[in-house]
Order: structure tokens, then sequence, then C-alpha cells
């Protein structure tokens, strides 16, 4: 038992840091980790997007020379063809131009944009899954594939931004809550509560009246009232912290409050918020896709998956929409849950100590 | 020294437990234990914590969560550890009770004390609903409790601590079990409350001839108690037999390292320093208060706020390379006086720590606190919470001169933190990568030694030990305070130690006050206070402690 004696029970592997040991659980958690480099994948790739579904070619060889058309716009008379508009590169002629003879384009994967209209579909819109579209049009002829991964990007991008927003306003209302405790508590526990209140719904309605409908404003208006949630159980960890021994002994020390704050107690708060995490951005991403149904949320001509649910809706015979629709809204609601549970597990003090 | 009960070696052991084997999931905590209880028989498990006591215990029942149990605990010809969960709803409670730590989440707080004990026997002997009120009430009264009409109406945390133990008991005895388990059932009470709830066990035990099977970690309570004692260390059992044979030859090396962990006196003592006493004191204190706001009911409370005074009046005076030891019960202002005296409470009255007074309020940052800091530094109880988990060691021990010496480049501050963490005994031979490493990787005694390194980086002239080694095991707990006291020799710091264990106190201190509500109803040399108590309360201390040394 004397001290020395102890050290055989210590291995000389590096020591890990709790956050370490956390991501160790994390990992050993095989639903989770996968769901994670499959839900990382998928982001990375739609951020790519415009590599992988393109109405526009990613290069052209025509007659010796290069073209970049998704850099730069060329006329269709270029490529030999009549009018001085920019070449529609799905125009069967202007495709027929481009890969014969020595010349060759690179189309990308699904040669279709978001918003690219299909003029020459075979069928009448909405048109089922096709060679040419494989998983269908849409009521204006947009083919589906191309919507949903442009959707999918917008959403996820909107739910990490909202996501980040609120943990930032939510740390630090419950920081400075927990923290100074007092009056200062009970003003902003004050202000939380009429804030909460505020009839969310009639505000965007009212907001997206006065002014012009942007997925900017609708992330300041939904950070706005996004952090109310996380901000309570940062202030519940800050009270608890506060008064451990460990934060009693910097005081002793005269460390300042600033640093008290940042290096001692925030970093002993932040399990509840990151266990939060992923739940949040499926929120986020939920809230979004549900103001879009209602056409409260982004722009019209925007890519997103409530206003692909809607159309489902109106199209109800045209069951590719809302089937592959909710089968992304699912797929991507899922995997963040399986990320939650396991980084819940992880984060678990009382498997923390085992 | 009592009498050794009557072995009949030809009595059937009323359990028989062998080769019982615990695992938590990949990990085996209980590695083959083997032991018998007599009918009648007080036999004490003895352990520090971690040593699988309670687990085993636990596992008798089946009540260690989800544990995986082999071996056999035979009770009269049956396995418990195989009976169907029916039959051993049965035992638990009617053959075997139960009597936890913590008498406070071990009763219901929603339910009077008589309903739970009238409930136990509703259950379990199908009494009528006033005739199991009535004996609840005579099981409550043989407990000892006064006024048991009363008492059995009132809710838990309307009872102290003593008599919510008691509670538990009458609780447990409900169905006149063969067999008690007590799990530390004094551990969580004020030392004077340790002895009566002992007698009462012993009492019980004798009129109603039932065994019981003591779990603890405190020796003296095993002197005094036990029949038999069987001693764990890591979820072995490394030795049992006699109270009288174990404690007077024992054999395993174990055994012996607790037996022989009692603090020892090794201070340089009050007439070799006193060549000091003119210096100015490393801190003095005069009609020292501190009070708390508290909040007024009613409208009245929006508008003013209360004050409860944790402090009144105290003075006291700590010498250079001198131990002041503070006693007193819970709740009677020891600690709310240590964080006065560290500047972290706003105080009234004459405080003044290395010849300097706090600037008012104390808990303020200003210049000259910030530089006053440097003198004083504590050392917290609990081990677990006193050290950041998310910070390196090198962080931990290292920020007081990271405030305090800002300059200081970062390789010879590290430099500074490794011969600190020398010093209290951590070296980075024996550890690699010591500065590097995060708390819990430490045991309870090394981390103790990282907050004693924190506090003493910046060199302070005076330290307040707040119950420094109440949370340690024994055989730890002597290590930390001799390292203390060569702490002291060694840098002429000096200590102020708030503890309520007497023994610690005759260890360590020069000089004792007692507190009482606030007050400090007793003050002096240690001899003088300890070996002369005058105030009730201190007599009632030192005679609680006396008992168990001299039952020893």
């Amino acid at each position: 038992m004397d001290a020395p004696l102890r050290t055989a029970a210590h291995p000389t592997a590096p020591s890990l840091s709790p956050t370490r040991r956390a991501w160790r659980r994390f990992r050993a958690n095989r639903l989770g980790f996968w769901s994670l480099v499959v839900f990382c994948t998928l982001v990375v790739l739609s951020l790519g997007a415009e590599l992988i579904s393109n109405d526009r070619p990613l290069l052209v060889r025509y007659q010796g020379q290069f073209y970049l058309p998704m850099l730069h716009d060329y006329p269709e008379t270029t490529f030999g063809g009549d009018f001085q508009t920019p070449a529609d590169y799905l125009d069967p002629y202007v495709r027929q131009r481009i890969t014969e003879g020595g010349n060759w384009a690179v189309y990308t994967i699904n040669p279709y944009g978001p918003k690219t209209l299909n003029y020459f579909a075979k069928a009448p819109n909405p048109s089922g899954p096709s060679r040419a579209n494989w998983l269908g049009t849409d009521d204006r002829g947009r083919d589906l594939l191309a919507q949903l991964i442009y959707g999918f990007r917008v959403s996820v991008l909107f739910g990490l931004a909202l996501t980040a927003a609120g943990v930032l306003l939510g740390v630090l209302a419950g920081a400075v809550q927990g923290f100074f405790g007092g009056k200062t508590d009970l003003a902003l526990q004050r202000f939380i509560e009429i804030w909460g209140s505020m009839p969310e719904l009639y505000l965007l309605i009212i907001f997206s009246a006065v002014f012009a409908p942007s997925i900017a404003l609708l992330l300041v208006l939904l950070s706005l009232f996004g952090w109310m949630g996380l901000s309570d159980y940062v202030r519940a960890e800050f009270l608890r912290n506060r008064q451990l021994d460990y934060v009693k002994a910097a005081r002793a020390l005269g460390v300042p409050d600033r640093q008290i704050i940042w290096r001692h107690i925030l970093p002993n708060s932040m399990t509840p918020v990151v266990t939060f995490l992923p739940f949040r951005m499926g929120a986020a991403i939920l809230a979004l896709t549900s103001l879009d149904f209602l056409g409260l949320g982004v722009p019209p001509g925007t890519p997103s998956l409530g206003e692909l649910l809607s159309q489902g809706k109106n199209n109800i015979d045209a069951w590719w929409i809302s089937i592959f629709t909710f089968g992304v809204l699912v797929t991507t609601l899922l995997l963040l849950t399986f990320m939650g549970d396991a980084l819940r597990d992880a984060l678990d003090p009382r498997k923390a100590e085992q | 020294m009592r009498a050794t009960p009557p072995m009949n070696p030809q009595t059937q052991p009323l359990l028989q437990v062998q080769d019982l084997r615990v695992r938590f999931g990949a990990k085996e905590v209980v590695h083959g234990v083997s032991f018998d209880v007599h009918p009648g028989e007080k036999l004490a498990l003895v352990g520090e914590s971690g040593s699988g006591k309670s687990v085993t215990a636990l596992a008798l029942l089946r009540l260690a969560g989800d544990a995986r149990i082999e071996g056999r605990a035979l009770m009269q010809g049956r396995d418990l550890l195989q009976l169907p969960e029916r039959e051993l709803r049965a035992v638990r409670g009617e053959a075997i009770a139960m009597v936890f730590q913590e008498p406070m989440t071990a009763l219901n707080p929603l339910m009077t004390v008589g309903q739970q004990v009238a409930e136990v026997l509703m259950l379990k002997q199908g009494l009528s609903k006033s005739q199991s009120a009535q004996s609840a009430i005579e099981l409550i009264a043989n407990t000892g409790i006064p006024e048991p009409a009363r008492r059995a109406a009132c809710y838990p945390h309307q009872l102290s601590g003593g008599q919510r133990q008691r509670a538990m008991i009458a609780m447990a005895l409900a169905c006149r079990p063969r067999l008690l388990l007590a799990d530390e059932p004094t551990t969580a009470l004020d030392v004077t409350l340790r002895g009566q709830i002992l007698e009462l066990l012993s009492d019980l035990q004798r009129q109603t001839g039932m065994a019981v099977l003591l779990i603890t970690h405190d020796l003296n309570l095993v002197r005094r108690f036990a029949d038999r004692v069987a001693v764990m260390e890591h979820g072995h059992l490394v030795e049992q037999g006699g109270v009288a044979q174990v404690f007077g030859a024992p054999k395993h090396d174990y055994t012996r390292r607790l037996i022989g962990s009692a603090p020892r006196r090794d201070v340089i003592e009050a007439e070799d320093v006193a060549g000091a006493e003119g210096a100015a004191p490393a801190a003095q204190a005069g009609g020292l208060s501190v009070a708390y706001p508290v909040a007024v009911p009613g409208l009245r409370g929006w508008l003013a706020k209360g004050e409860f005074v944790a402090v009144k009046g105290v003075g006291f005076r700590i010498q250079r390379a001198r131990t002041l030891g503070v006693v007193g019960e819970s709740g009677s202002g020891k600690s709310t006086l240590a964080q006065a005296l560290l500047g972290l409470l706003p105080a009234r009255g004459e405080l003044q720590v290395a010849g300097q007074a706090w600037q008012q309020p104390a808990h303020r940052n200003s210049a000259h606190n910030q530089a006053l800091r440097r003198q004083v530094q504590v050392v917290f109880q609990d081990p677990f919470s006193s050290l950041s988990p998310r910070m390196t060691v090198e962080d931990i021990v290292g920020e007081g001169l990271r405030v305090h010496a800002p300059q200081l480049p970062a390789p010879e501050r590290r430099a500074r933190v490794a011969a600190m963490l020398a010093e209290v005994g951590l070296a980075e031979a024996q550890f690699p990568g010591l500065l590097a490493r995060y708390p819990h990787e430490f045991s309870g005694g090394q981390r103790q030694r990282l907050a004693i390194a924190r506090a003493l980086i910046v060199q302070p002239q005076l330290l307040v030990l707040d119950e420094p080694t109440s949370a340690l095991d024994v055989t730890i707990q002597q290590q930390v305070l001799s390292l203390l006291a060569r702490l002291q020799k060694e840098r002429g710091l000096s200590y102020l130690l708030i503890t309520h264990d007497v023994a610690v106190v005759r260890a360590m201190a020069h000089e004792v006050i007692v507190m009482k509500d606030g007050e400090v109803v007793e003050s002096g040399g240690v001899h003088q206070v300890l070996d002369a108590p005058r105030h009730p309360y201190t007599q009632r201390l030192v005679a609680a402690a006396a008992m168990q040394d001299s039952a020893g």
C-alpha cells in the first residue's frame, strides 16, 4: 500500500486525458463509430456536390482545346451551336457536338444540378425513376437525386451552424448564470422565461413577411430561440462545479475569475453540451425541414428536403418523391441518433470510472 | 478484553461461504473467499476501500447490481446463490437483514419512519395495519429512541443521524432475522454517536441471539464489537480468526500493517520551538465573525437578506512551525473559519495572516489580497473533488506559479513542479511521464500528495488542512500525516488542522481549539485539552476515542 509500491499498477503507456478516454469508449461502440464515419463521408461528399451532380461537364475537349464549363460560361456558339446564350450541355445537339470525333467531355455521375429542368424527359413531370433520372424528377422536372444531394447539404450545414450558434449562446449564458449566481442568475433566468414564452412560429411568419426570406435570416431567428434548453444544463453544471474543492483551491491561489471559468469549470461542464450535440443537430435539421414543409423556411428555389416532402404530399401518386426524401431524412436522423447514443455512453461518468 | 464466546465446533454454521467469486464485466473483484458465520456470532469483515468487503456482503443477497457471482453460500443447507428470485426475496429481510452506511438515503423520505417499519411487518409477517403500527412503535422503542410513538410519526429528515440509523436497525430487525449484515453502520455518524450505535447492536444481538456480519474499515470498532475477524485485501481473504488472536499475533503482513497504522506523534514539541515565540505569528485572529446571507421568507425577502453567523467572535494564534488543531462536530463552523482564514469569505474582526490583514471583503482579488494569498494555502478532505480531472499534473501543481510568478519561463516552471512533486514523494522515476498524467491515475493518498504539492509550490507560511486524512484508508493516513510532519520540520510551516479524529489531533497538533455552534468553547495545549477536557462536548469526544483506545 505504500505509495511507491503502487507504481506496478501504472502502465508506462502515455497518460490519456479524459477526453481521449471518452473517444476510446466511443470508438468501442461500433454502431456509433460507424455512424460517425458514414455521416462524415456523406457530409464531405455533399460538400463536393458540384463534382457529383451538375448539369455542366467537368472538362470538355473540343477541337484541340480544353474547356472548363464549371468555371466559365461558354456560349453555345463555342461548340458550333446557333445561339449566343450559354450552352445547355444536356441538349442532345450540344452533347453530340462535344462528344463526336476527337472531342470528348467528362460529365458528372449525375448530370443534373439542383435547378436543372430536364426539358428532354420522355415522361410528363413528375416522372418516375428511369435511366435518365435515377430517382425520377419532381413536379417541375428537376432531377430528384440532385435535389436530395443539395438539399442534404443545405440541411446539414444549416444544422451545424444552428447547433454551433446555439451552443455558443447557451454556454455563454449558462456560464454567466452559474458562475456568478445570485442576482445575475435571477435576472437572466427571468429573461429566459420571458424570451422562452415568445411564440416562435408567429415571429417567423411575421419576420418572413417583413424581410426578404433568406437562410441567414432563418439562422439568426432560430438561433435566438435555440439556446435556452442548453443554458439550463450548463448553468446547473457550473453551479455544481464552482463549489467543488478544486475551484476553491484555485481561488485560494488567487487565480482570476476569467481563468477559473476557462481552465477549471468550463472543461468540466461540457459533458451535457457534447452529449446533446448530435441530438441538437438532428432537431435543427428537423426544424428546418418542417419550416420548409410549411413554406416558411428557405427562399423558393433553394433545394430543400422540406420542400420535397411538401411536393410529395401534393403529388401523392409520385411515390418516389416522398419515399426517397423520407429515406434521406430518416437516414440522416438515425445516424445522428446512433452517434448521440454512443456519445452519451462514452461520456457516462459511471462508465468512465471503469 | 472480552471473553471469547463459546465456540462449539459441533454447531452447524449458520452461513457457509465457499469460494465466493464476484466479477463485474471482465474484472474480478472478489477472488475466492471462504468463511463461516456461526449462530449468534459477531464476525467482522475488515478491509480498506476497494478490498471487496462490501461487494462480498451484497453478493450474498445477490444485491450487487449486474455482478457475476460464483461459488456457494449455504444458509442452513440452502445455497443462496442458486435460489430462485422468489425464494430469495423471502430470505431477504426474514432470514438475513441488512443495515446500510447512510441512513438518509436508505430510508424513503416520503414515508414516516413508523410506516416504513410497519410496511416490513405487513409484507413479511402478514400483520394487519393496526397491529403492525403497534409493533413498529415497540421495535423503535427497543432501539432506544426516546418518545417512540412520536418519533414513529416523524419523517426521516426530522430525525437526527443517530436516530435515523436506529430506525434503520429497527426495520432490519422487524422480522427477527437470523443474520444481520451491517455495512459500515457507523461511518456516516458523528464520532460520539458511533459507540452508542455499536452498543445498541451488541445489546440486540445478545437479546435475539442473531449472528452479525459487521463490515467496516475501522479496527477500533472490530476490537470493541466482534468475536471473530476476517481481513480482506484486494479481494482476497488474507487472515481470519478470533479477535484476540488476530490483533495479538497477526500472521499476515497486511494485517500487521493495518494494525500498526494508528497515527504516531512525530512533531517538534512546543517547548522546542519556544524560541520562535518572539517572532510574528503565522496567523492570528481576535473577535472574528463570519456571516452568510440567507433568504428571508415571505415578502420581506424581496427587500432584505437575513444573516446566519457561522463563526462568532473566534480568537486564536498560530505560531511559526506549529499546528493548531480545530475540533468540533459537523456544522460547528470549522470549515467556515478555514475559508475566512484563506480569504475566501468576507469576515469581521481582527484576522492577520503573516502579519497582514485581508482587505475586506476578502474574496475580492485586490492586489494586496492577491499577494497575501501566497502566504496561506489549503488542502481539502476529498482527494477526488480537489483536483480537476481534466488538467495534467503539471498544470495542477504549476497553477500557483502561473499566477504568482508569471515571468517564470516554462522549462523553469516545469523543473520547480518536478522538484516539488519529488519533495512530497512523487518522483518521475516511479511514475514515468508524471507531469503529463491526469489525476484519475492516482490513488487517494497520491492525490492528497498532489494537493499538498499544489499548495506548497507558492511557498506559503500557513497551510490550512481541512480533514486532510479522513477520506483516506488507515494505512495511507499515517503516510500522509508523517509527510505533513516532515514538511513542517523542514520548511517551518504552520498548520491549521481541522479534524474530528482525536487520534490525528493527538499526533499532529500543538494547540487545540474546540468549536461548538460557531464559538470556541475550549482552547489550550493539546495535552491539556485532551487529557483534562472541561467542556462537555470535548469530554464526550475524548471519551468516545478513549473507549476505543482502551478496548485495544
